[in-house]
């Protein structure tokens, strides 16, 4: 394990403890960026193919490249940004999924509060009463 | 001669004479006085030498109890400018019936109101709230400082000039119109072209990335700098608190730069965000503001009722009932609250399934706040309750924010409040929370630490006159609302032609002068107790004999809060100690790691003052250069790796012997 | 690691010093808490790409009788920055590799390799938008130009704002080495590079795949 820190003593350059940071915060290797290159190509080369040559229909596509997405965000996370149970006590972890529960409110949230709105509330062609009229909110 | 309209128009923008108001004469009154105080102020600071003193000891420090306490006295400066708001308020409405229209017309009052809110909201409570985690947190934790000592210097300083900035519309062109959420598209660039809503937008941006910022400090600070022995079940119920205000913080603010950002988008460069035509949607702003909007509030009261639970716990000298699910009830606050946003605007028009989802999820958000409740009160029974001035507000607390807790649980039903929703009664709702709430919590706190903070208690008797004032000159002020809401009056109106609710305005803006007396004796207080310090001073550290780890340190605190680290076996850390028959040590001290002090915390965030004010004014000259300047400096900051110090032994030595002759002489 | 003082084993057992001494140590140096406050600040970057994301699934369909995302995004040029941008990360990835190893040299030049792929991604992604402006269609013409122009360019300044990191860190790598300070910023900036590929991933996904679909 390779020590990263200067033997610099007592003498602190940063005001930082004297023991080593990198046993809180993981770092990679040549295998882990060569593996994670890899993976991301192929998880990206497969959505464009998909996309640009039609081969399968559009509700399937879509599907499938929101699944590569995904995969693609996790083999970023591990190989890149080493992300484990372990770093930083797993306060790192904590905070990752505590974000991904948000935007997940704040996306499927809005998502579903202005596809209502826009349901009932903007001025349409076609329908002539059936939308709740007059309650603007002007706060 | 064309060439030189362009430079003018390129250093000036829409910059010009007419941006004064000299035809408002309030506004040229106002000017006349603060320029005078400040002259008065400034005057005597140079006379007495202070300005170095001023810099190096406060401006500059990185020290979490100073830029604590410059929190709260910014907070408490910008209160006095947000209840001047709030009394010109009630007086317009108690006097601008049928022929009257009392003394500001429609354009003028709706700036004070707009004021009011975003005042009172971001320079008045966050500053308070943040500036008392700054102080306690560390402490309570064993800690010298917070993880980020420069940041936090700096997150101060942008909250002052977004507060700053606020307050040269009042003398340099005028606030936004549009109430302190500035929905479009009122706030757009066609109703709103002049620089109100500009300033409303970049006031909080720039105070924004202070507070978010200051956010992360806190967390990390909580996380990583806790003495040894003290797990996240043993730490203070205000550092819980503290602790999931902070991620709140985290997690709500970045939400509002991005709207108000993209609000700016759309008056800058007429995009189509929250436009009526091209395809913008206004009614996202509402939506992503509350989302912003929700958390906020939470972040708002969490504080507070962390200061009550310490307060409880110290003046019933017991331990605190149901810790365990006070923390959970505060985790389950936390994450609840982003499930609850849309109640702001049931009546928008989401439709019955999404408006009874959100009904359901704010009524359920309000049981954790009652067990908390019911926590604070089993603490209370069978305690030697003493009724110290932060105790009198804790009981106050508990009355006034239940029925202004009740009242939202009211409004949490989607019909009631389509009936409800922007009268006189959401606004009595709102402020029977905040006040009975929060600002009783910054009182019960102000009493509670300020002889930590200052070495001497504040007079009790100025104190009680403040508490009555308050609590009774409220409910006077906000019954009146609430009878007006229920009979269907609309909040921000500056005139009404119905003589038969006249009187109701009348008695509000008598609660509302009690309340301003309230003020005032605090005030008294304060100036009373400064006078009187040696009479009032605490010598032990200790005055209220008090449960948790910063009453373990001298009245103020050493610059490095503990000379030894604690290590903490149990909750309660200081009354453990007490217990257990604990001296503090008096010898083998060693020389102290600490951080210095920083130019570039005041500095950089001056410079982002200048390019607001460049980018409200249209000065692009202006923006373009110090936008250069800031990023130049703070990468010339970047380069300074020599940021800490050691406090010698000898200094440690002599400050701790300072101590022990102060608690002899106690006796 | 703090020392915690032994409590003192005295012949007339516990005294005041050993009762008091559990409470206390005398050198305590608090883990530094550099990495886990800036991955706490990017989960708050997180949220602001999630309103514009947010933003973009509720305006992205609203042309205004303009031109739709099938009609204007060039998606070979987007897997070429997609190229770029991946290659990028990888070439990072060996900067800190070098810096493990204490090569200074080393770091500095994959930090400019580094650099310069994130150089091509903002030209080929400048002159995307220079095209669309060209042509009339810019952020002003609709909401869903509006919303892509701005999910789009706020991930082209955060690289942006990498690139004058990545530089900076060149100079003070060259200044004074790979001390602790310098290899705790450079993981910050690694965090941070990383990071904008995984807001890329869901930008191709979500705006330039999908918005091609119909």
């Amino acid at each position: 394990m390779s020590d990263v820190h200067t033997a610099h003593g007592h003498g602190h350059d940063h005001g930082h403890g004297h023991h080593d940071d990198d046993h809180l915060h993981a770092h990679g290797s040549f295998k882990d960026y060569t593996i994670g290159f890899i993976l991301s190509v192929i998880l990206t080369a497969i959505p464009f193919w998909l996309v640009m040559t039609h081969a399968v229909s559009p509700g399937a596509t879509k599907a499938l490249i929101v699944a590569f997405a995904a995969v693609q965000f996790v083999v970023h996370m591990v190989y890149f940004l080493h992300m484990n149970s372990k770093s930083e006590g797993g306060w790192n972890m904590m905070a990752l999924i505590l974000t991904i529960i948000l935007l997940f409110i704040v996306l499927s949230g809005s998502i579903w509060v202005m596809f209502h709105m826009n349901a009932n509330m903007m001025p349409n062609m076609n329908n002539d009463g059936g939308a709740v009229h007059g309650m603007h909110d002007m706060q | 001669m064309h060439e030189q309209f362009d430079l003018t128009k390129l250093i000036f923008g829409r910059l010009s004479w007419e941006a004064i108001p000299f035809n408002e004469p309030i506004l040229i009154g106002t000017f006349i006085m603060v320029a005078l105080g400040g002259i008065v102020v400034l005057g005597l600071l140079t006379k007495y030498r202070l300005w170095g003193y001023l810099w190096k000891e406060w401006f500059t420090s990185i020290d979490h109890k100073k830029i604590g306490i410059m929190y709260m006295v910014l907070g408490l400066i910008m209160f006095l400018r947000g209840f001047a708001d709030a009394l010109m308020m009630r007086t317009q409405q108690a006097f601008s019936f049928g022929d009257s229209h009392g003394f500001f017309p429609p354009h003028h009052y709706d700036q004070v109101f707009t004021a009011h809110g975003v005042i009172m909201i971001f320079f008045v409570a966050m500053p308070f709230v943040t500036g008392f985690m700054n102080y306690v947190v560390p402490l309570q934790i064993g800690a010298r400082d917070v993880a980020f000592p420069f940041l936090n210097n700096f997150s101060f300083w942008m909250t002052t000039f977004g507060a700053i900035l606020v307050m040269a519309s009042l003398f340099v062109g005028e606030f936004a119109r549009t109430g302190w959420l500035a929905y479009p598209p009122l706030s757009g660039i066609l109703a709103s072209p002049d620089v109100g809503v500009d300033y409303y937008i970049w006031s909080l941006q720039v105070a924004g990335v202070g507070t978010l910022l200051s956010g992360v400090n806190l967390v990390v600070t909580i996380v990583k700098m806790r003495a040894p022995g003290m797990d996240l079940m043993k730490m203070p119920v205000f550092t819980w608190t503290a602790l999931c205000t902070n991620v709140l913080i985290v997690m709500a603010f970045p939400i509002l730069t991005v709207t108000l950002a993209m609000l700016g988008m759309d008056r800058l460069f007429d995009t189509h965000f929250f436009t009526n035509e091209l395809g913008g949607n206004s009614m996202m702003y509402v939506n992503l503001i509350w989302i912003w909007g929700h958390p906020e509030v939470y972040i708002l009261i969490l504080p507070a009722f962390g200061i009550y639970s310490e307060v409880v716990a110290t003046f019933c000298n017991k331990r605190l009932f149901g810790y365990t699910s006070m923390v959970y009830a505060t985790v389950v606050i936390m994450v609840l609250s982003y499930l609850v946003w849309l109640h702001h605007f049931f009546t928008m028009g989401s439709g019955a399934s999404v408006n009874s989802f959100f009904g359901i999820t704010t009524m359920i958000i309000s049981i954790p706040t009652g067990a908390k409740i019911f926590n604070w009160l089993f603490t209370m029974y069978k305690g030697r309750i003493r009724y110290e001035l932060p105790m009198m507000w804790t009981v106050a607390f508990m009355i006034t924010f239940i029925i202004g807790g009740m009242t939202g649980v009211m409004l949490a039903v989607p019909p009631a409040d389509f009936v409800l929703h922007n009268s006189l009664f959401l606004i009595a709702h709102f402020h029977n929370v905040i006040i009975g709430g929060v600002l009783f919590g910054l009182f019960a706190g102000i009493n509670f630490w300020w002889p930590k903070m200052f070495g001497f208690k504040l007079d009790r008797t100025w104190g009680v006159y403040s508490f009555w004032l308050w609590t009774i000159g409220f409910w006077v002020a906000f019954i009146p609302p609430y009878i007006l809401g229920f009979m269907g009056v609309t909040r921000r109106m500056s005139h009404f032609d119905d003589p038969s609710i006249h009187w109701l305005f009348q008695v509000s803006l008598v609660g509302t002068l009690m309340i301003a007396g309230g003020i005032g004796c605090l005030l008294v207080q304060i100036f009373v107790s400064i006078m009187n310090r040696k009479a009032l001073a605490d010598t032990t550290g200790d005055p209220w004999n008090a449960r948790t780890l910063e009453w373990a340190t001298s009245s103020p605190p050493p610059d490095y809060n503990f000379a030894f680290t604690p290590v903490v076996h149990d909750n309660d850390a200081w009354a453990d100690m007490k217990k257990n028959g604990y001296q503090r040590p008096l010898k083998d001290f060693v020389p102290i790691h600490m951080p210095k002090n920083t130019w570039a915390g005041p500095v950089i965030p001056a410079i982002s003052f200048v390019m607001a004010f460049g980018i409200i004014w249209h000065m692009w000259l202006l923006v373009g250069v110090s936008f250069i300047a800031m990023i130049a400096t703070a990468i010339y900051h970047t380069f300074d790796y020599k940021r800490d110090y050691y406090i010698p032994a000898e200094e440690v030595i002599r400050t701790e012997a300072e101590r022990t002759r102060m608690l002899e002489a106690h006796v | 690691m703090s020392e915690i003082n032994a409590p003192t084993v005295g012949a007339a057992g516990n005294t005041g010093a050993d009762i008091s001494s559990r409470y206390y140590v005398r050198e305590h140096h608090p883990e530094n808490g550099t990495l886990l406050g800036f991955w706490i600040y990017l989960m708050s970057d997180c949220l602001i790409f999630a309103c514009l994301f947010a933003t973009y699934a509720v305006l992205g369909r609203n042309y205004a009788g303009g031109k739709t995302g099938a009609e204007l995004f060039e998606l070979p040029t987007v897997a070429l920055n997609t190229t770029f941008l991946l290659i990028s990360s990888i070439t990072y990835g060996f900067a800190m590799l070098a810096a493990q190893k204490k090569n200074v040299r080393g770091t500095q030049l994959w930090l400019l390799v580094t650099g310069i792929f994130g150089l091509c991604f903002l030209g080929l992604e400048l002159t995307e938008f220079h095209a669309l402006i060209e042509e009339g269609n810019g952020p002003w013409r609709s909401g869903f130009l509006t919303a892509f122009f701005s999910l789009v360019g706020t991930h082209g300044l955060h690289v942006t704002f990498g690139i004058v990191w990545l530089v900076t860190m060149m100079f003070q790598l060259g200044k004074h080495g790979i001390t602790g300070a310098n290899y705790r910023r450079l993981t910050c900036l690694s965090m941070f590079w990383h990071f904008l590929d995984v807001v890329w991933i869901g930008v191709f996904t979500f705006v330039y795949l999908m918005g091609v679909l119909p």
